[in-house]
């Protein structure tokens, strides 16, 4: 080997070495601070749905698409009526079996006396995820388990990440377990009470509901929701609702505590309050 | 169960005896040091519980009366002893409570009360203005039927908050601590609620917004989570405590299954000076998991135990108080 060789395989060598920082630095970089547009992640390279999220729909009216509509209270006008809302069902349809969809009937039309989020019953899944309030997922890395709390009734489900345990009882928010498809997170919820509504409109389930939900990041502040409905119970086929979830973007976004039990006391217990009523603080 | 523990004591004593370096056991102790989380935060997740029979504060009489700590021959006399009294049939005329088989009795610690300081075990003495203001409030509702009203029964009967974790229950004092980048949150079995507490340095919500469960900021001090919480609605009181208290909570791992949970309460202008109880939280290993509690969903009991008092008032009858209903 000559000196001109040997000089070469120094430049040589110390380009290559250039080229392996400037690589280092590439994909550095990305991890280190991601572009803004890009959904944010974990250390382990899942995205990171942490944080505080809402729908923007109508669905918790009614699933499936309506028009706008006077509210229950005479007194309440147009501040609590029902706007009218695109719907959130594939094909606009829940195959009810005919004896079911009677059901779903009677629940409409006694829908103040029979919606458990009347009562501050906890909503179940779907219908927490599309409330009209926030909520929040904190997740963590690994085996570890997320949780996801809603604001409405302080409502909360533990979603165990690779876990094949059952749950030893029925429940109003099910039993969740997760797993990661590519970037989407998988929920599959069993062990429902089968008490929960889909919405104000009487849309229902039975202790047989099975839901399959899969979160997609599709923006830096928005996921994809989509959940696979299956009850052979009631229905003739499952059906599947889909929507966009929102990042609430406010600075210092939180959950506010909305804990209704003391809302429905009244409603629930006032025919066995002691008459007259005195003043109570 | 407590044999064996003493007996893996014992066994670690002699080891160290035999070793002939007794210091090593602090040293071992200090070398021990908890996970960190993939972000590098403290690692505290898991499932947790702090059930206990030591009481909050050192009884004034009887056995653990006068003294800082017991053995753990008597911590397991006064567990018995207390679970015993669960069983004791009620009055005539009252319809009782839960027996031991439905309370979580937990094991007695080898200190005579939670509350670590002051040193007397007691939580000091209220201001006299609140004493005065307390007395009104007892006097107001000495003069209403036990059950005139949904109103007249705790947050606790009502389903509608259990507090903050440290005060602990008669039962299913669990919870799972959940991490994500920039949050803990403690979430607590009863109610199904979640202490939501970021991590950023945030301040807290305006004194316009009071909540059930304060509102919390936390940060770590090397690998203690220390969280302060304000913002109590004034009906979330605890032992007299007012919507100003300020409440620090200081989770500290000691070991991969120990927790040492403390709580100071802050509160100049209720309690005369500050105190702190320690309630250790222990991880739960054995799969038990922390279940949905729906307590509103199933609170029959208010239901009856209003329309019990009505039926009583038809009959002619004066509602009596239900000795259980109100227990904590």
């Amino acid at each position: 080997m000559n000196f001109w060789n040997r000089h070469n395989g120094t430049v040589l060598m110390t380009l290559t070495a250039a080229a392996i920082v400037a690589l280092a630095i590439a994909t550095a970089l990305p991890t280190a601070q991601a572009p803004a547009n890009a959904f944010p992640r974990m250390p382990d390279g899942k995205p990171n749905l942490s944080g505080i999220w809402q729908a923007n729909n109508t669905a918790n009216w009614d699933v499936l698409a309506h028009p706008a509509r006077q509210g229950p209270m005479t007194a309440l006008g147009a501040a609590f009526s029902v706007p009218g809302g695109l719907g959130v069902v594939e094909g606009n349809e829940i195959p009810y079996k005919p004896e079911a969809l009677a059901k779903k009937q009677e629940n409409a039309s006694h829908w103040l006396a029979a919606d458990p989020e009347i009562r501050c019953f906890q909503p179940g899944v779907p219908r927490a995820t599309y409330m009209p309030h926030p909520f929040q997922i904190v997740q963590s890395s690994g085996t570890n388990d997320m949780l996801i709390t809603y604001e409405f009734a302080s409502a909360s489900r533990i979603v165990r990440m690779n876990s094949k345990a059952d749950s030893p009882i029925d429940t109003w928010m099910g039993w969740s377990r997760g797993s990661w498809d590519g970037d989407t997170l998988v929920v599959d919820v069993t062990s429902f009470n089968g008490q929960a509504w889909f919405d104000r409109a009487g849309n229902y389930q039975s202790d047989r509901l099975h839901v399959v939900e899969r979160y997609t990041p599709i923006g830096p502040d928005a996921f994809r929701y989509e959940a696979t409905i299956d009850d052979p119970t009631l229905y003739s086929r499952p059906w599947k609702i889909s929507m966009p979830i929102y990042r609430r973007l406010e600075k210092d976004a939180q959950l506010v505590e909305y804990k209704c039990v003391e809302f429905v006391e009244e409603l629930m217990y006032g025919e066995f309050v002691k008459k007259p009523r005195q003043q109570t603080h | 169960m407590r044999n064996a523990f003493i007996t893996a004591i014992g066994a670690a004593a002699i080891a160290l005896i035999v070793g002939g370096c007794a210091g090593s056991q602090t040293a071992a102790e200090k070398k021990w040091a908890p996970g960190r989380t993939a972000w590098g935060d403290p690692d505290l997740q898991g499932q947790w519980n702090s059930q206990t029979s030591t009481p909050l504060e050192r009884p004034l009489q009887g056995k653990l009366a006068g003294k800082e700590t017991i053995s753990e021959d008597e911590a397991e006399e006064f567990e018995n002893s207390e679970r015993a009294t669960f069983d004791a049939a009620p009055r005539q005329g009252d319809p009782g409570t839960y027996n031991a088989f439905w309370r979580d009795q937990g094991k007695a610690l080898t200190r005579t009360s939670l509350v670590i300081d002051p040193p007397d075990g007691r939580v000091p003495a209220v201001t006299p203005e609140r004493q005065a203001r307390m007395a009104e409030e007892r006097k107001a509702r000495s003069e209403r039927g036990p059950a005139d009203s949904y109103t007249d029964f705790s947050p606790w009967t009502r389903c509608i908050s259990r507090g903050w974790n440290g005060i602990g229950s008669w039962y299913s004092s669990n919870y799972q601590i959940f991490q994500s980048p920039g949050y803990v949150v403690v979430f607590q079995e009863l109610i199904h609620e979640p202490r939501i507490i970021p991590l950023d340095g945030r301040s807290h919500l305006p004194d316009s917004v009071g909540q059930w469960l304060g509102n919390s900021r936390g940060h770590f001090e090397g690998n203690t989570l220390v969280v302060e919480t304000t913002n109590f609605d004034p009906r979330a009181s605890y032992r007299g405590s007012s919507p100003k208290m300020m409440l620090t909570e200081r989770y500290t791992p000691i070991d991969t299954n120990t927790l040492d949970y403390q709580f100071t309460v802050n509160d100049p202008t209720v309690f005369t000076k500050p105190w702190t109880v320690s309630r250790p939280m222990r991880r739960q290993t054995d799969g038990i998991s922390v279940f949905e509690y729906a307590c509103h969903e199933g609170n029959y009991a208010m239901k009856n135990m209003l329309a019990g008092a009505r039926a009583d008032e038809k009959a002619g009858r004066t509602p009596t108080r239900n000795a259980g209903g109100e227990g904590r």
